[in-house]
């Protein structure tokens, strides 16, 4: 029985103290963490991929006028990610803040409002107007900024460089 | 007030009476993995106990289903005063992807008031240490709502939105 005893001891004393540092030392998130939401407004064309394929619905999307208001519920949001995997311009991404307890539970809701740009032909809001500019800039459809095409002459805008396209997330998987 | 008052009444330590109100484990094994060795919290004089008349705080995981929610509201009452509720995990801080569900309430403060919530699903236990100093005051709170806006320059966006507002409700 000693002898179990004395094991058990040696065990014990050879597992040395494992007890994380964390509350006196900030801790390191694992690579890939996704923790609170971020967005940037900027960013952000209106497409509402995020809101469709959110799976608590914590991205609402209501249209006013010419505006679109984002409400983010977070206190619903599961930390799933699959807004940034959706998001064709990263304008939401998770990052790796984790220490979000809160005693207000209004901290949990962010609001993002953007302008959306209404269709000359049709009068329905698509995109906003940082959209339109890249559609000005990169060639996309016509000959290039301030040639004629055959929908019309586009303005000139500053030479910008062509961002390749990124790979999608998918094609990393497989 | 709730934060000065547990600062005063809680001095020692605090005694957590966990409570299942429909989650689906995940939570339940992060706040045991709280009391391990790991993260050990039982040096900051923090346990587990079996009933709701020794406690000091309530920790509630689960969205609320409407079949729990009267044993979840005896035992708030059951718990002696000055005592803290703290949801852990997005279930009980509003509701997660069940939050409109026709059976469950969709969060813990639909049935008792709760002072701390510790989103995350389900949260890490630094994430529960760190609610639960919240609630006991010693740390402040990080977060705060964002709101941003892409507007163009010299938008008045006061007299829009009571444009539209009278546009759509005439």
């Amino acid at each position: 029985m000693f002898k179990a005893k004395f094991k058990e001891a040696v065990i014990c004393f050879k597992a040395g103290r494992v007890t994380l540092p964390y509350p006196f030392q900030p801790s390191e998130v694992p690579p890939k963490f996704r923790g609170r939401i971020e967005f940037d407004a900027r960013k952000c064309i209106g497409c509402g991929g995020c809101a469709r394929v959110c799976p608590p619905r914590c991205i609402v999307i209501e249209d006013i006028g010419e505006l679109a208001r984002i409400t983010f519920h977070l206190d619903r949001c599961i930390q799933c990610a699959r807004c940034y995997e959706v998001c064709p311009e990263k304008a939401i991404w998770p990052t790796d803040k984790f220490e979000t307890a809160t005693t207000d539970k209004s901290d949990l809701k962010s609001e993002m409002l953007i302008w959306m740009s209404s269709c000359q032909r049709c009068g329905r809001c698509f995109e906003t107007d940082n959209a339109i500019d890249k559609f000005r800039t990169v060639r996309w459809r016509g000959r290039g900024p301030g040639e004629e095409s055959k929908h019309g002459i586009y303005p000139a805008g500053p030479p910008i460089e062509l961002a390749k396209p990124e790979p999608l997330v998918r094609e990393e998987a497989a | 007030m709730i934060q000065e008052l547990c600062r005063k009444m809680f001095k020692k330590s605090l005694w957590l009476f966990h409570t299942n109100c429909g989650a689906c484990n995940g939570c339940d094994i992060e706040v045991i993995d709280v009391l391990t060795p790991y993260y050990d919290v039982e040096r900051f004089g923090m346990k587990l106990v079996g009933s709701p008349r020794h406690a000091d705080a309530l920790v509630v995981s689960g969205a609320v289903s409407r079949q729990v929610a009267p044993a979840l509201r005896r035992l708030y009452e059951a718990t002696p005063d000055p005592k803290v509720v703290i949801a852990v995990g997005t279930c009980a801080v509003g509701g997660n992807i069940w939050f409109d569900t026709y059976n469950v309430l969709g969060g813990a403060d639909t049935v008792v008031p709760v002072d701390v919530y510790i989103p995350g699903c389900p949260p890490r236990p630094e994430a529960i240490i760190y609610g639960a100093a919240l609630a006991l005051g010693i740390v402040p709170k990080k977060i705060e709502p964002q709101k941003q806006q892409h507007l163009p320059p010299g938008f008045d966006l006061e007299s829009y939105l009571e444009k539209e507002r009278v546009r759509v409700t005439a």
